[in-house]
């Protein structure tokens, strides 16, 4: 059982991911960051690996993303800090990524990689479901990560119903047609939206991303889901910090409060 | 069989590599545009556009001083002079029509030259649809008349400010404004790129190109295949058009130019089939400049419209099983080739186009071969540059 399942066997409320992209502010704030996170009292870490096209990413994120490349981060750079970060961290961790950057290290070196490390699940938005039947479940099932689709607004009801079928961990709710970082607050169309999923009752643990920002915005999505994520906020304090690490332990609990 | 199957791939390039929040779009557009386009009432508002509005067929012209230089019978297909200004528009016509018949209120497109911007305010004018188009801020400053003609049309260009500002930036900031408003927009993509259906649905509307070579060439010569075809690949929609009723055709040679830029080494180049392997962007698989840990490269180009860093995944696909052959033309041979054709023929070509041009100089072929140019677009857009280059 990887950390994913034991979080949310432990856990079905109100859980609070993290993102982050790897080598942003500074190249070498990876761990750190993963440790502040964690003592912060957050539930799951969700590392970012910059890609130079993320389309589905709004400015907050496009920029984290070509400041950490310009820094010099990279996948294999990525895996060489991870290196032994489970003395050191003990919460599930998520690699984000766009399919490029991990299609071009090799899927299946990519997969035996994170399971050595300690990497629990995935999430690579552009990689379509039938794709991912097709080419990659066995891999990812091999080295024990599990895999987490998005669905949005528009996903229709037979969509969601496949991709809780196949998927192994928690479904990644986009809040609202957006990209990441675009809108702020929660309409009641979105909280239709969000009642219609929960009312589904899907095997998987639903947490909600896109738009989630403060306590307000999580604790509203925590309502009608299992917990949310918070990543272009979170990108704009590690951006304003003087001091990492209170900074974003003050964030973090002003958001759980 | 050079065909697309049923998943969206031409061998081992193409498919659908799209994050989920565009999946809706991209399958609405799968489960009807065919349907759609083989109706008779798409046809007929279709091919009645495209000769009273866009002006074709376009015509075959003997180019015999050319002709003379090169020593073999050179053709241009002259989609020139098209409405607008190039071949962009036998697309845009297209999905124009079929943005209606699927009830999208709102256009957006990206551009790399601005013609596929102005084909596209073009046709959001005629039907009187709102229109945002993507454009790269270094492609708005070197092509500028045609972000004032977008502009008149009633279009909003709206600049794209990420990475090199050119027409890789403009098509990311287009895919992220539709997953901002996927249900009452259509994202009509310029070129044979994108995620499937959108390479076969753009080669479709740009193949009435080849169809017309096919019935000009027979009753000029007789004959329905020439022995070449020649066009210029950025993304690829016009090759694709111009090559389209030929990839079945072997005794067709089909001949690619791709823009080198200051040359294949100089690490300012856009020459994909030479610089690129196997990735994925823009939602298709297909050959990607990259660095070896999978980060798009910068390309350039000396023309916006060649200024991309990937390739229509058919083009990489005819690359990959030798039906194409490839030629990577340097800005400094466009740009002499593009003065070179205006002064032998009285035609400014596009500098996109230019590169086709100096393919000539670049392949083998025989005194008597006939040969196809296809003459993508005119060089009014590109009046600055070639001023600027030749000191005129």
């Amino acid at each position: 059982m990887n950390r994913i399942h034991t979080l949310f066997k432990n856990k079905q409320e109100r859980v609070l991911s993290i993102y982050f992209t790897a080598g942003f502010p500074k190249l070498e704030n990876t761990v750190p960051i993963m440790e502040a996170i964690e003592a912060a009292g957050a539930d799951i870490i969700e590392i970012g690996v910059p890609y130079s096209d993320p389309i589905a990413d709004g400015p907050t994120i496009q920029d984290s993303n070509l400041i950490a490349l310009e820094n010099g981060m990279s996948l294999k750079k990525l895996f060489a800090q991870l290196e032994g970060f489970r003395e050191k961290v003990n919460l599930p961790v998520v690699l984000m990524g766009y399919l490029n950057p991990i299609i071009q290290y090799g899927m299946e070196e990519f997969c035996k990689k994170c399971q050595e490390l300690g990497i629990d699940g995935l999430i690579l938005p552009d990689l379509p479901m039938h794709q991912y039947l097709e080419e990659f479940k066995e891999l990812f099932e091999q080295y024990g990560l599990s895999n987490t689709f998005l669905i949005s607004p528009q996903t229709s009801e037979k969509r969601i119903r496949e991709i809780d079928e196949h998927s192994d961990g928690f479904i990644y709710m986009v809040s609202s047609h957006s990209i990441t970082g675009a809108k702020s607050g929660i309409s009641d169309e979105q909280k239709a939206y969000f009642k219609r999923v929960k009312d589904m009752n899907l095997k998987n643990p639903r947490l909600i991303g896109f738009g989630i920002s403060d306590a307000d915005t999580f604790h509203t999505a925590s309502s009608f889901s299992n917990g949310a994520i918070i990543g272009s906020a979170f990108i704009k304090v590690l951006k304003e910090s003087k001091n990492l690490e209170t900074d974003i332990k003050e964030y973090i609990q002003s958001v759980i409060k | 069989m050079i065909r697309v199957d049923e998943k969206g791939f031409y061998g081992k390039f193409g498919g659908a590599y799209i994050p989920e929040m565009l999946h809706p779009n991209i399958e609405e557009l799968k489960e009807n545009y065919e349907q759609i386009i083989s109706t008779e009432e798409f046809k007929t508002e279709f091919n009645s556009l495209l000769r009273d509005f866009v002006g074709r067929p376009t015509p075959l012209y003997l180019a015999s001083r050319l002709s003379d230089k090169y020593g073999a019978k050179i053709y241009l297909k002259r989609e020139d002079l098209c409405h607008t200004g190039a071949h962009k528009v036998n697309n845009t016509v297209g999905q124009i029509i079929l943005a209606k018949k699927l009830g999208k209120k709102r256009i957006i497109a990206e551009t790399g030259a601005g013609q596929h911007g102005v084909a596209t305010a073009t046709v959001c004018a005629l039907m009187g649809m709102d229109c945002t188009v993507y454009m790269g801020e270094l492609d708005i400053q070197r092509q500028r008349p045609n972000v004032e003609r977008m502009k008149i049309l009633g279009a909003k260009v709206v600049p794209a400010t990420s990475g090199s500002k050119t027409l890789k930036d403009a098509t990311n900031e287009a895919m992220r404004q539709w997953i901002n408003n996927p249900v009452d927009t259509h994202y009509i993509i310029g070129s044979v790129v994108g995620p499937h259906p959108y390479p076969e649905m753009v080669a479709k509307f740009q193949s009435v190109i080849s169809e017309e070579i096919k019935t000009q060439l027979k009753e000029k010569e007789g004959r329905e295949n020439p022995d070449l075809v020649i066009a210029c690949v950025g993304g690829g929609s016009n090759a694709a058009g111009a090559f389209y009723h030929y990839y079945n055709v072997p005794e067709v040679r089909l001949i690619a130019a791709e823009a080198a830029g200051l040359g294949i080494s100089s690490g300012k180049s856009a020459a994909t089939t030479v610089l690129g392997t196997m990735g994925i962007l823009h939602g298709s698989k297909t050959l990607l400049m990259q660095t070896e840990d999978g980060q798009v490269v910068e390309p350039h180009s000396i023309s916006a419209g060649l200024d991309y860093p990937g390739i229509g995944p058919v083009h990489a696909h005819l690359y990959d099983i030798g039906r194409g052959e490839f030629v990577a033309v340097e800005d400094e041979d466009a740009m002499k080739a593009g003065v070179e054709l205006s002064r032998l023929e009285g035609i400014i070509p596009a500098i996109e186009t230019s590169h086709a041009i100096h393919a000539l100089n670049m392949i083998e072929y025989k005194r008597d071969d006939i040969i196809v140019i296809n003459l993508s677009g005119r060089g009014d857009k590109d009046l600055d540059t070639y001023i600027k280059w030749g000191g005129y």
